[in-house]
């Protein structure tokens, strides 16, 4: 878990596995820098593969940002559990984190980079999204 | 190395064009990219970069289409900046590029 303080857009990374979500949030570290706001999460809280809705709602608490959060995510379990932990954020802030359709590594490396140059939510969601577009 | 041709732009509607070799080892990989990108949304101009002086071009602001471009060490770099801010951008974006993204 890592965490920098900025009115940019908070970058939040889900995978099933610790050292893959961890793993991308070095990258993202290395190549983009600290202007943004950054969370992992990634594993069952018995340490096997796997995500949790308790452990992603954290995530999104330590990347969040008045800007909003994006969240990357790998399969299946990742999208569907980010989606009910997004679900369940108050109201005022549901609107402001999205689940981007996009690869978990790349997404998280172009959606931070948008992210450091102070662009919008939406900027940063479809900057991720480029990569299947 | 690279050749400005900013005389001839003195209304900032005309664009400013520029080139400079990628000299750091692995060209315009993903890393350089990333710092490519982040130094064009500094500036409102529009930024854009070629591998040859009639383009294609390519928008230098998003990472995603400029990681595409696969740029190899050695490759000429063009630019074609235009807005207000484009000399400084220009400057900014020739420095990057010569100094290998500061990894050279």
């Amino acid at each position: 878990m890592s965490n920098s303080r900025s009115g940019n857009v908070g970058i939040v990374i889900v995978s099933h596995s610790a050292k893959i979500a961890e793993g991308a949030a070095d990258m993202v570290r290395q190549m983009v820098g600290n202007a943004v706001p950054l969370a992992w999460t990634g594993g069952d809280p018995e340490g096997g593969l796997g995500t949790n809705v308790a452990g992603i709602l954290e995530a999104i608490e330590i990347a969040w940002s008045p800007a909003g959060v994006a969240i990357l995510v790998d399969l299946g379990g990742a999208e569907t559990n980010s989606e009910m932990a997004v679900e369940m954020l108050p109201e005022d802030r549901r609107a402001r984190v999205v689940v981007c359709n996009a690869p978990v590594v790349e997404g998280a490396v172009i959606a931070a980079t948008e992210s450091s140059g102070g662009s919008s939510l939406t900027a940063v969601q479809r900057s991720a999204e480029e990569f299947y577009a | 190395m690279h050749d400005v041709n900013a005389s001839r732009a003195s209304k900032t509607s005309v664009p400013l064009t520029a080139s400079a070799v990628l000299v750091n080892p692995v060209g315009l990989h993903a890393r350089p990219s990333v710092k490519l990108t982040q130094c064009a949304k500094r500036f409102a101009a529009t930024i854009e970069i070629a591998l040859a002086p009639e383009g294609p071009w390519t928008d230098a602001k998003s990472p995603v289409k400029v990681m595409r471009v696969k740029a190899p060490q050695g490759a000429m770099l063009y630019f074609r900046v235009a807005g207000p801010d484009g000399k400084a951008a220009l400057a900014a974006l020739l420095a990057l590029v010569h100094d290998g993204f500061g990894e050279a």
